[in-house]
């Protein structure tokens, strides 16, 4: 593996050095959106601090305003700066779907997007679903259906399933939607392909289907 | 008295769930105490190597708190290997905290880095420099014994840690010479890579007042961990650390024993006399943890003409990876002792053999050995009737081990206490419409499809771990208090536990509270493992509840004025019989002039003898031939688990394990380069698991026979759904191929591509 030692660079600086290239690059989009982005970084780099940059964002109907090092993720920001904990980190590469959150209705995977790029954005996590008295439906029926073992996946798992249901109900085909035309229908083929972005190495796939099954009102 | 309505044998809805369906749950990630330090691991990016290293550079970095080398920790101990053979005892090659001048897997660790922030100690682990001199690499146990093979250790020639034989090697060669017939198979059991969501991370809080060090680990047991780290590694007190266990994402084995990072946390905690936090990223967990399986077997059993097994004959390698895990070697020779199955095999023989390779260390896994050995047996059994062309439900019949003779020894000395294997295999047979299947696999033909359907009837042995002690103790509001030493990685412990002590009590589950994973808290543990947490500690916690019942008895009696004799226990109430006369736990906790003594009991227990889970699985699949894609259509499985504790919390193991065993047999394989020895499936994206959409409609049911070798009756449950399922799943594949192409073998995972390119290769040398 060659290091960079003897050059004296970090990531950090080679991703610098790949923004100014690109701007070079006579690439003028791509170099006003690192301008925009980056460029007040670049002298605070120089002092070997980080890159800070404000963002508002309500999380839970609560609003937040924070400074962040712009390479925060969302996740990261939910979970070291507002202490959210319930979004899990299971692999912080968009591959498992633990830190599943909701935002502006729809899912993502907070661990690839950055916290600075939520400006305005409404933000929903697994702690914002239900209270204490009065749990989400989803929430209720993974109870009941016991749709999880060690419960690391689950907070992911719930937020995916909530806004799944909003996904069908909008009219979006997934991939085994045979008739993209014709609204699709929550059969157990289209949930467990919606649901399959969401890891659970527990294996209780089938009380997580039956547990969204009767959210959604449709037999399994 | 009417049925305890949260006690043995209902599916009570789990003490845990509240928390974690909010995002309640504590996890070791989600401890951040002030002031803590973040850390971070340099691993090795070669499979051999030696290497110079110098981080003068990174450690004058902004930042930077620490930063150890091997030279650095070099007064500390490595990592033991807890397991040893009996006869012959090998000595085990250093396992140490840091490499030192040599690596010998991609992933191996080299330097720890401790930074002010993340960000920091991302930079700091970028600026150390090392020197790598690659060396040549081996992967894999076929590539370890050849001749010419690159040396992982030079005190072990060959690569081999140990070649032993198990049972009569003369007896089975003379039954072998004599035989009708004889099946065989070679076959692969691939490397398994854990991957529990939540991924390994320890906390390390240090007072400097008391010298002492608090380690929060998310792990499967708290002693043994503390035991290591300060009598073998750190080589403090004990008394100097204690360790708590919180959430648990998931454990499956590897998670419960001491890796690296723990000791070098609490090293630089009490170095820089404040908090250290590291957590593993995924890729950190893909060369940073204790592998599975990995296995290759060459297996032969001996026939006579009726099919009856005459003797069975074993060769099978283990992959130990470059060092020795804590339980390591045993796992293939434990393991080997489950290779007769439910079979009454009279002579056997194992050749067991052990060997180093360039790759991560490999440890228990789900099952732990016994996975290995159902598969290879069960595989087997299917191979001997197809060479007799029996059929494999008739073969399987033939050779049960009835009820009545059990107590059985069998030929690798374990003793089957109790099954009636026929019995479960019947009524999968049923459940899974076994006869009608022909019709199935017509119907499926006139589509262009390929339907297989396989048996695995699996045994295995649990619950051998040791002796378990609960402590319970009567609260001042008149709950129960359970101390435990095993530790919950999702299983439900608290439910299964307070379960058992309202069968006695009539207690609320929310009533009884549960406390394990504190090495403070509770006096000893020997963590979970080995589906003993029931069979061991469910059996103390049940006798340790009958001591506490028969001192409230004695207390309320006094308290009542009525006989010990005449009371009854419901409700958290003592009464006395068939009156209104009661006393409220409360009341008793609060009662004055009574021994504190008797509202605190212990009672122990080790299923010394071990209990013998056994089921069928029942697999039906339906091949693409034009694509090699694989769809499991049905999956029935009949257990027997002695007694059942809790439905739900049982339901939820088996289908859990089944669904990691379907992961194994179709899609899940750690891969290596074979020349360089890099992993090469290092992430989700190249180690496939099982996702929603690969899930299979699992029927679940249990013919029950209590254990006899605990008073429960309870056999383990939390690996059985991983043992049935590999050989069940492998078995209906071949099944199908058998049938349409003569294709007898095809090894895990049955990936498409793998199906795909044994019927191609089958066309191929039909045509010529």
């Amino acid at each position: 593996m060659p290091t960079f030692g003897d050059l004296k660079l970090s990531r950090r600086d080679m991703l610098m050095g790949t923004a100014a290239t690109l701007a070079l690059g006579n690439a003028p989009n791509t170099a006003s959106a690192q301008d925009a982005g980056v460029s007040g970084g670049a002298v605070a780099l120089a002092a070997g601090t980080p890159s800070l940059a404000k963002v508002s964002f309500t999380v839970n109907g609560a609003a937040h305003d924070l400074n962040l090092d712009t390479r925060t993720t969302l996740l990261d920001a939910l979970r070291e700066h507002l202490h959210l904990t319930g979004s899990k980190k299971g692999c912080d590469q968009g591959q498992c779907g633990a830190c599943t959150v909701i935002v502006e209705g729809r899912r993502i995977a907070s661990c690839l997007s950055l916290a600075v790029m939520h400006q305005g954005d409404a933000i929903t996590t697994i702690e914002g679903l239900g209270t204490p008295d009065n749990m989400h439906p989803m929430q209720a029926a993974f109870v009941k259906h016991d749709g999880y073992q060690c419960g690391y996946c689950t907070p992911g798992q719930i937020c995916s399933a909530v806004a799944m249901l909003d996904e069908i109900k909008a009219g979006m085909p997934s991939h085994v939607t045979a008739d993209l035309e014709a609204t699709p229908q929550l059969t157990n083929a289209e949930l467990r392909e919606r649901m399959s972005g969401n890891i659970c190495r527990c294996g209780a796939y089938s009380n997580i289907a039956e547990a969204i099954t009767e959210v959604a009102g449709s037999p399994a | 008295m009417a049925p305890i309505k949260f006690g043995v044998g209902h599916s009570v809805r789990r003490k845990e769930d509240d928390a974690l369906v909010r995002g309640k749950g504590r996890y070791t990630d989600d401890h951040a105490p002030q002031a803590t330090a973040y850390a971070l691991m340099l691993r090795s990016p070669h499979a051999h190597a030696t290497f110079t290293i110098d981080a003068a550079r990174a450690r004058g970095l902004p930042g930077v708190l620490s930063i150890l080398t091997g030279d650095d920790v070099k007064e500390l101990g490595g990592l033991p290997c807890l397991f040893n053979l009996p006869d012959n005892p090998f000595k085990a090659p250093d396992y140490p905290i840091l490499a030192r001048g040599e690596v010998r897997h991609v992933g191996d660790a080299v330097a720890f880095v401790v930074a002010e922030t993340l960000p920091q100690a991302r930079d700091a682990l970028e600026a150390i420099e090392v020197e790598w001199t690659p060396l040549p690499a081996v992967v894999g146990v076929v590539n370890a014994v050849k001749s010419d093979a690159p040396q992982v250790w030079p005190q072990f020639p060959g690569n081999v840690l140990f070649d032993v034989p198990i049972g009569d090697k003369a007896a089975t060669d003379a039954v072998f010479a004599k035989a009708h017939a004889i099946a065989e198979i070679n076959i692969v059991n691939p490397r398994i890579i854990t991957n529990y969501m939540e991924t390994r991370a320890v906390v390390a809080e240090y007072d400097a007042k008391r010298d002492h060090l608090t380690l929060t680990i998310g792990s499967q047991g708290s002693h043994r961990l503390r035991d290591i780290l300060c009598q073998t590694v750190l080589k403090i007190p004990v008394t100097q650390m204690r360790v708590i266990c919180p959430d648990v994402g998931g454990g499956f084995g590897t998670k419960l024993f001491p890796y690296r990072e723990y000791a070098l946390a609490a090293y630089a905690a009490r170095k820089l006399r404040r908090g250290v936090k590291w957590a593993a990223d995924r890729a950190d967990h893909f060369v940073g943890d204790a592998q599975g399986r990995d296995n290759v077997t060459k297996a032969r059993m001996a026939l006579a003409e009726d099919g009856k097994f005459l003797a069975m004959d074993v060769d099978l390698i283990g992959d130990m990876g470059a060092y020795l895990s804590t339980f390591g070697p045993y796992i293939p020779f434990g393991g080997a002792g489950m290779l007769p199955g439910l079979y009454d095999i009279k002579t056997f023989h194992c050749r067991v053999r052990t060997v180093f390779s360039n790759t991560v260390p490999v440890d228990a896994y789900r099952g732990a050995g016994r996975p290995e050995a159902a598969y290879v047996i069960e595989r087997l059994v299917d191979a001997a009737a197809r060479k007799l062309g029996m059929t494999p439900d008739a073969i399987r019949r033939k050779n049960f081990i009835p009820p009545r003779a059990m107590p059985y020894t069998t030929a690798t000395g374990k003793v089957y206490d109790s099954g009636d294997f026929a019995a479960h295999l019947k009524r999968a047979m049923e459940v899974g419409e076994w006869k009608e299947f022909p019709k199935r696999a017509r119907a499926a033909k006139k589509q262009g499809l390929v339907r297989g359907i396989g048996l695995a009837s699996y045994v295995e042995v649990c619950g051998t771990m040791g002796e378990e002690t609960a402590h319970l103790r009567l609260d001042p509001n008149g709950d129960v208090t359970i101390l435990i030493g095993t530790q919950s990685s999702g299983q439900g412990h608290q439910t299964a536990y307070a379960q058992l002590v309202s069968e006695q009590f009539g207690l609320a589950p929310e009533r009884v509270h549960i406390v394990q994973g504190d090495t403070d808290q509770i006096a000893t543990g020997l963590g979970t493992g080995g589906s003993a947490s029931i069979p061991s500690g469910g059996v103390a916690v049940e006798r340790a509840t009958a001591k506490l019942g028969a001192n409230l008895r004695e207390i309320a009696a006094d308290a009542l004025e009525a006989g010990a004799a005449d009371l009854e226990i419901s409700d958290g109430t003592v009464r006395v019989a068939g009156t209104d006369r009661s006393i409220s736990f409360a009341e008793l906790a609060k009662r004055e002039g009574v021994d504190p003594a008797k509202l605190a009991t212990s009672d122990k227990f080790s299923s010394a003898d071990g209990t013998y889970p056994n089921g069928t699985h029942l697999v039906e699949v339906e091949i693409d031939p034009a694509t090699g894609k694989i769809q499991i259509v049905n999956y029935v499985i009949v257990d027997d688990f002695g007694v059942t504790l809790n439905p739900l919390l049982l339901a939820g193991q088996v289908h859990g394990g089944t669904m990691q065993g379907i992961g194994q047999a179709l899609m899940e394989q750690a891969v290596y380069d074979p020349q360089d020895g890099q992993l090469v499936t290092g992430s989700f994206m190249d180690y496939a698991l099982p996702r929603a959409a690969d899930g299979a409609p699992i029927s679940f049911e249990t013919h029950n026979v209590p254990c006899k070798t605990n008073p429960l009756g309870v056999k383990g449950a939390g690996e059985a759904g991983a043992i049935g399922s590999c050989p069940a799943v492998v078995n209906a594949i071949i099944d199908g191929l058998w049938r349409d192409y003569h294709i007898d073998s095809i090894d895990m995972p049955a990936t498409p591509e793998r199906v795909w390119m044994a019927i191609r290769e089958h066309a191929r040398q039909h045509r010529l």
